[in-house]
Order: structure tokens, then C-alpha cells, then sequence
């Protein structure tokens, strides 16, 4: 029933103008954070009109098109700074940003830790797969060190970027991290991004199945998925384990929720200022 | 009227309030900071927003973030920034979103000269994003100018959803003119068109047939019951990605069609004495002070010559120089660079009868420089 009446919700917020079928492969689990994110919304009652997804370039950046709201489909890396424009100007909106890992850290990472920073209220979801999916499996920021990926055929040397915790120590008001394996909490902790005035980040934990996996031999899309589960420990848990446990697990929860006045607000009280001193 | 003393960054920067600019994006550098340093003061006041951001990238992409949320919108930078800019320009004409870039040039490549002046950006601002597009770019010569310029660039974005350059120069920007500002309520101010259909029948990227008289669809702002896309992809007429050429192909006709139908607007120039001209001196932006000067004092030693100055450098003039030019025998071109818009004069009116003047050390080209080579002309009388 439960699964019925979702599925409803989903169809309510898909376009139905659009051209399906999506350009993900099967398996992907863009879809489902997509999904977590309709639910979120419909969740907290959002009127679509006041909602706006905006993406870079990537897999995940073909997300918005399907999706029922103002949308937006910009340059690689540079989704949040448009996005800081949109909300700059509309601040009643609510305003999602969609990136990939390689689109928030790598060529979009300095627009990442500076949005974080100015604590301008836009909610940030990255999911990161720890690949260039769509060009073929090359290495990300996040992509572990010693994996082979289609630019380091001699294995990857470099180290990961880890997302939440760059974006806690940035500035951000909310921060949290869960995978494609755990949906209500992915869908729970983006509901509660949303909802935040200022900067929030969800780092959605993903497989790219079809380059990375392949180039590994990590086996199909569910086999990669159940390594999530497997690989995942809460924070509390992983607060129990020692550094040599700790070593190579995804750590879930929420790492940040503090309140500081989000950047937009302390922007109006500049605008009454000015116009104080103007008067 | 009120009369001030202002550079001409400072100029475009009150013009931009005046055209109804409520957001700017930048990042400061020379000599371009000045406009960001006069919109962070001025636009709270009038309700507007600023933001300085990390980078260049960042500013252009906030601006077309901002007019996508139903504010005009500027940034404004120099060469170095420009060149950052290049990709969210694309962007921009792709998208059709309404936006003005400033570029206060300076002496390049790379970080060349800061606070020299240069019109070495000329051809970038035509060709420096890739792919095919039109271009609007103005080029003011003084500060009233780049007032009135910049304004015009406002309308011109919003009449035409295109973003407009301008091309300002280290000279103008930082020259400080007594100038007077025209009345607020005696200014053309274009604001954004609206749309007279409900939003299932919204189509923010229409092609409208050849013949149509409309070839600008209304810009729906994000937020206000219109759900729409968009996308740098090549898209169809609801901003859907497409890939099909018969979808392509009319949207890329209307972006084309919609500037070169409307030339006569958009070109803006100022001529003097060109009707007996033998000899006929083009030159915009901060050079044209000088050749102004040259071709009054050719004319003082008797040499028929003529004047063109071009505030409007793209899309380039070219029916206006060809009448301009049609029963001359030279067409002296000077440029503060090693000769750029020069390239589309010699193709226009033929590379023999024109003569380069160039400068690309830093300094500007002085008057005297600009008379001897109109002196040096064969056959001139």
C-alpha cells in the first residue's frame, strides 16, 4: 500500500511533458536519491511553485529535467553559484542544488566551501558515487586511494575528500551523510536540509556500477549497494570502533546542525541600514 | 540636473541603478573594482543586492542566477576575469537570459598590465566563448558615455534576452569628467517583457515562424508559477535537452534573427564630416578621444577627413561603413591593440584602403599619431 501511495507521489512531481525514459543506468542510484528528495518535499508540503533545482554537469546533473519545479541544468562546478544568485534575489525559495562529486569538489569545489561559508540557504545534495560516471569511470575527489579508474590504470595514489566533514569545518548549518542503501534516513536527512535556513549539505553515498565497478570487478549494482550497507556505521558506532576498524567504513548521521543567521537575512538587515542612512 | 565629478566606473556603475540593475556579482580587480566598490554602497539603498564572490566563474554565473530570479543584473571585470568569464557567457546567450558583463580592458595577455589601457579584448568578446552566437557589445569614449551606455546595455539585454558587453577601457574607467546625469524619469528604461499566456502554454524558448515580427519569447522569472526548464544543452521550445536538428536548427536561425533584425536599435555611432571625406578615421571607445582630435586638426591643415565613432562594436557596423566609406580613398583604423576591429573593417571596405594605427605598450595612442599617418596617405589632398 505504502509502495502504491509513493509511487503516486513520485508521478506527481515527475514531468510528465518530458522525454522519458531518464538517461541513468539501470541500477544507478541517482534515481533514488531523486526519489528520496520528491518524498522529502512532499513531506514538508512545498508549494512546487517555490521550490528550485539546480544541477552542474554529470549524471546527477541531468536530475532537475524531470522534475515537476522551476529547474535549472547550468556550466560544470558552477550550480551553487547560480543557484547564490537565484536565492540572493528570491529568498522565499527553496533552492536545491544536485551535484556529483566531481562536479562539487573538484572543478565546482571552491564555489562548494565558499557557499558553505557565507551560509547562504541553499540545500546542497552530493551524490557521490567517487567517479566521472558519465565520461567513463575516471577518478574523482572522493575516489579512494589504490582503486583503478580509466586515468589511473596503475592505480589511483591521490587522497579522498570527505565531503560532510569539509563542509562542517566550511561553515555549514546542517550536515549529514547516508547512502543509496539507507532511504528513509537519506530521505529524513534531506527533508531536515531543507528545511534549514542556511546552508545544508546531504552527501548521498552511491556505486557507479557500469565504469568504476566494472573497471574493479565489483560485481553488479546490487552487489555494490550491498558494500554500502555492509561498509556503513552510524556515528555512535563508529565513536566504539579504533582507528584500524574505523579505516575504509562510511560513517551515517548528522555531523552539524547549529543555527547561524543565514546569509540572505543578514542581507536584508544591510538593506534596511543603507536605507536608514539614505532616509 | 545634477552635475558631478565621477570616473567612469563610477559612471557605468550609476547607470546601472538607473537602468533598474538590483543585482551585481564580482570579484574585485583592476581597474575594474571601482563599479563593484559603488554598487556594494549604492544598491541596499534602492533595495538592490550585492555579493562578492569567490571568483569571476562564480560572479557571471550568480548574475544569471539572479535574472533568472527576475532581477537585472551586472558584473563587471577586466581581462584576466573576462577570460574566466567565457564559459557562463555561452551559457547566457544559450539560455537567453538578460545579463550585462563589463569589461574594463587593460594591457594583456594574462595579467599584462593592470592599470594600463587596452582594447585587446575586442575579438575575445566576440569569439571567446565557443560555439555560434551573437554578440551585443558597446564601447563608451567618455564618462557620460559609459552612463549612457551602460544603461542602453540594460535595455538591450532585457528588449533582446541576450547578455550585453561592455567594453570599457582602463582610460575611461578610471578618467574622472564632470558630467550630468539626466533625469531619472527622462531615461528609456526597458524592463523585462511579461507573458500573456497561462503557464501551461508557456513556451520560454519559442520559435517563432520566419516571418514573425516577434522573435524574443517573454523570460518567465523562476518563482512565479511558471515551472520551466533550463539548460546549456541544445534545447527544444520548452527547454527540454534536445538533440534533433530540425529542433536545433530554428532555435539557433531565432537567436541570430532576433539581433540582425533589429540592427537599427542596437547600432549606436556618432559621425562628423563625412559627407566631403576623402579620408574617413573609425575609432571607439578611449581612442576616439584621439582621433577626434586628429581629424580636426588634419582638417585645420586642410585634409578632407571624416570621423566615425562606433559605440556600438558588436555586432559590427558594417552597412553604416559601407556607406560611410563608399566614395573614399582611405580608412585610417586606429586601435590600442596590434589591430583587431581592424580586421572587420578591412574585410567590409577592402585591406587597400585602409591604414592601421597601433599601440600595445601601455600607452595610449596620441593624437599627433594618428595626423601622420593621415598625412602620410597618398593622394589624400
Amino acid at each position: 500500500m505504502k509502495q502504491q501511495s509513493e509511487s503516486r507521489v513520485h508521478q506527481s512531481y515527475l514531468r510528465h511533458s518530458k522525454k522519458f525514459p531518464n538517461v541513468w543506468c539501470a541500477g544507478c542510484g541517482i534515481g533514488i536519491v531523486l526519489g528520496a528528495i520528491i518524498r522529502a518535499v512532499d513531506g514538508l508540503g512545498l508549494d512546487k511553485n517555490d521550490v528550485a533545482m539546480i544541477s552542474g554537469i554529470g549524471c546527477t546533473g541531468r536530475m532537475p529535467v524531470y522534475v515537476d519545479f522551476n529547474t535549472m541544468h547550468t556550466t560544470h562546478g558552477r550550480a551553487i553559484a547560480f543557484a547564490t544568485g537565484l536565492k540572493m534575489v528570491k529568498p522565499r525559495m527553496k533552492v536545491i542544488v544536485v551535484m556529483g562529486d566531481g562536479d562539487a569538489l573538484a572543478i565546482g569545489g571552491n564555489h562548494f566551501i565558499h557557499a558553505a561559508r557565507r551560509n547562504i540557504g541553499l540545500t546542497s545534495i552530493v551524490v557521490n558515487n567517487s567517479t566521472y560516471g558519465m565520461t567513463g569511470g575516471q577518478h574523482s575527489p572522493t575516489t579512494p586511494s589504490g582503486v583503478n579508474t580509466a586515468t589511473t590504470p596503475y592505480g589511483h595514489i591521490e587522497q579522498q575528500f570527505p565531503i560532510a566533514e569539509l563542509a562542517v569545518t566550511a561553515g555549514a548549518s546542517f550536515v549529514a551523510r547516508s547512502t543509496v542503501y539507507h532511504i528513509r534516513e537519506l530521505e529524513k536527512y534531506i527533508a531536515q536540509a531543507i528545511a534549514k535556513e542556511g546552508f545544508s549539505l546531504v552527501e548521498a553515498l552511491s556505486y557507479c556500477h557500469t565504469t568504476l565497478g566494472r573497471i574493479n570487478r565489483w560485481g553488479t549494482a546490487a552487489d555494490m549497494m550491498r558494500r554500502l550497507k555492509e561498509q556503513s556505521v552510524t556515528i555512535k558506532q563508529a565513536e566504539g570502533m579504533d582507528a584500524d576498524e574505523r579505516e575504509g567504513r562510511i560513517v551515517r548521521g548528522i555531523f552539524a546542525d547549529r543555527d547561524i543567521v543565514e546569509y540572505t537575512q543578514l542581507y536584508d538587515r544591510i538593506i534596511a541600514q543603507a536605507q536608514g542612512e539614505g532616509a | 540636473m545634477t552635475v558631478r565629478l565621477m570616473q567612469g566606473d563610477e559612471a557605468c556603475a550609476e547607470g546601472a541603478i538607473a537602468a533598474g540593475c538590483r543585482f551585481f556579482a564580482g570579484y574585485p580587480i583592476t581597474p575594474a573594482t571601482e563599479i563593484a566598490e559603488v554598487l556594494a554602497r549604492r544598491l541596499p539603498q534602492v533595495g538592490g543586492r550585492f555579493i562578492q564572490m569567490e571568483d569571476e566563474i562564480a560572479s557571471l554565473a550568480a548574475v544569471i542566477g539572479a535574472s533568472v530570479g527576475g532581477a537585472k543584473a551586472m558584473t563587471a571585470t577586466s581581462g584576466p576575469g573576462f577570460s574566466l568569464m567565457q564559459e557562463n557567457l555561452g551559457y547566457a546567450a544559450m539560455t537567453e537570459i538578460p545579463c550585462v558583463v563589463v569589461d574594463v580592458q587593460r594591457l594583456g595577455p594574462s595579467t599584462g598590465r593592470p592599470t594600463s589601457p587596452s582594447q585587446g579584448d575586442v575579438m575575445q568578446a566576440r569569439w571567446g566563448t565557443h560555439g555560434d552566437h551573437p554578440v551585443i557589445a558597446l564601447s563608451p569614449s567618455s564618462v557620460r558615455e559609459s552612463f549612457d551606455l551602460t544603461v542602453r546595455a540594460f535595455n538591450f539585454a532585457e528588449r533582446y534576452r541576450t547578455p550585453v558587453i561592455i567594453l570599457m577601457d582602463e582610460l575611461i574607467g578610471h578618467m574622472r569628467e564632470c558630467i550630468e546625469l539626466p533625469e531619472p524619469g527622462r531615461l528609456e528604461v526597458v524592463d523585462r517583457q511579461e507573458t500573456r499566456v497561462p503557464p501551461e502554454w508557456y513556451k520560454p524558448f519559442e520559435n517563432f515562424p520566419e516571418g514573425s515580427n516577434v522573435n524574443v519569447p517573454a523570460l518567465v522569472a523562476f518563482g512565479e508559477g511558471y515551472r520551466y526548464h533550463i539548460t546549456g544543452l541544445h534545447h527544444d521550445e520548452l527547454g527540454y535537452p534536445t538533440d534533433r536538428p530540425e529542433e536545433i536548427q530554428p532555435w539557433l536561425d531565432r537567436i541570430f534573427r532576433k539581433i540582425e533584425r533589429s540592427l537599427s536599435d542596437i547600432l549606436l555611432y556618432e559621425s562628423e564630416g563625412i559627407e566631403d571625406a576623402d579620408t574617413l578615421v573609425i575609432a571607439y571607445g578611449a581612442t576616439a578621444r584621439s582621433a577626434l582630435h586628429a581629424v580636426e586638426r588634419a582638417r585645420e591643415r586642410g585634409r578632407r577627413v571624416g570621423f566615425l565613432k562606433l559605440q556600438t562594436i558588436w555586432p559590427f557596423p558594417e552597412e553604416v561603413i559601407v556607406y560611410a566609406s563608399s566614395r573614399l580613398h582611405h580608412v585610417v583604423v586606429p586601435e590600442v591593440n596590434r589591430g583587431q576591429l581592424v580586421l572587420e573593417v578591412e574585410r567590409v571596405v577592402g585591406r587597400h584602403k585602409v591604414t592601421r594605427v597601433n599601440r600595445a605598450d601601455g600607452e595610449m595612442i596620441r593624437p599627433n599619431e594618428i595626423v601622420a599617418a593621415i598625412e602620410e596617405l597618398e593622394g589624400a589632398a
